[in-house]
């Protein structure tokens, strides 16, 4: 630094923060970096991968631990693989803001935080065909899949 | 500093060669659609009918629902999760070669499907229609 003088270091400095803004502004991607591949064999078959942390630790162990009545539907793994799928959302589950430790139905739809976040969307909004309902997450959160849940990229379809 | 980026190269070429030896062997499978009629077959004791296995995928069952309500009437097209409206990639093996090569993950879905639709296990016989009606599905 010594070889800068005093307004090149204030330049510097300015570049580094407002470079810096957007990411530290940004929501933080909800997926973790590396997706258990069991995790999106088993559970992304059927439906998206939600990511663990929007659902407490507690929700998951419920979850995981009554999967031959899964929503309506048998989705029963081999032990092994209930196992190491269980282990994984354990480690990573419930680390989004607000997530509390259970929500009726152990339904990522019907926490809290969900709700709040979602409080100006109409009902009719939900019901359209292109949307097909709050599980949908990627109708609107085009990256959803990659956890990517950022505001300013929502497209609310019609 | 050269020595590190050349260190660094070769790290990427062995990790995307791991990547692909590991995709590779997992979709590799260990079975195929004929292999499977005949030892459903051999489990029912009896022939199977294509025509029958059709019908079966088509019939609507105790939940409303039928084999083709997410694989499709079509199985060699793309099919919709009734409920969650995910994609599901084709179901016959002539489109999508990936389908009934792994006995294990044949056995899991038979399993888990056959309950959603008939709230009970499909037969061996129902298993050996259904494969005989798919295999040849173009």
């Amino acid at each position: 630094m010594t070889f800068l003088n005093w307004t090149q270091r204030v330049c510097v400095s300015a570049a580094l923060f407002l470079g810096g803004l957007p990411l530290a502004m940004a929501d933080k991607p909800l997926m973790p970096a590396t997706v258990l591949p069991a995790y999106k064999a088993e559970c992304a078959s059927c439906h998206m991968a939600y990511p663990p942390a929007m659902l407490s630790k507690s929700s998951w162990q419920r979850i995981m631990g009554g999967l031959d009545k899964h929503y309506g539907t048998d989705a029963s793994l081999d032990t092994a693989t209930e196992r190491q799928i269980s282990a994984w959302l354990q480690a990573q589950g419930g680390t989004y803001k607000r997530v509390e430790a259970s929500s009726p139905g152990d339904r990522l739809t019907t926490t809290t935080w969900f709700e709040k976040k979602h409080r100006k969307i109409d009902k009719a909004v939900w019901a359209r065909k292109s949307i097909n309902g709050k599980a949908q997450c990627q109708a609107c959160h085009q990256g959803a899949d990659m956890g990517d849940f950022e505001d300013d990229r929502v497209r609310i379809p019609l | 500093m050269t020595s590190s980026i050349s260190f660094l190269f070769v790290r990427r070429v062995l990790l995307a060669l791991g990547a692909l030896c590991f995709i590779g062997s997992s979709q590799a499978g260990d079975t195929q659609p004929d292999a499977l009629l005949s030892q459903y077959q051999q489990a029912a004791g009896q022939k199977a009918d294509r025509l029958r296995g059709q019908k079966f995928f088509n019939a609507t069952a105790a939940n409303d629902l039928s084999c083709a309500s997410c694989h499709g009437v079509s199985p060699v097209l793309a099919g919709k999760h009734a409920s969650t409206g995910k994609t599901i990639a084709p179901l016959a093996p002539m489109v999508n070669p990936e389908r009934f090569s792994d006995s294990a993950k044949v056995e899991k879905w038979f399993r888990r499907n056959c309950k959603d639709v008939l709230n009970r296990e499909c037969t061996s016989l129902e298993k050996a229609d259904v494969v005989a009606y798919l295999k040849d599905l173009k």
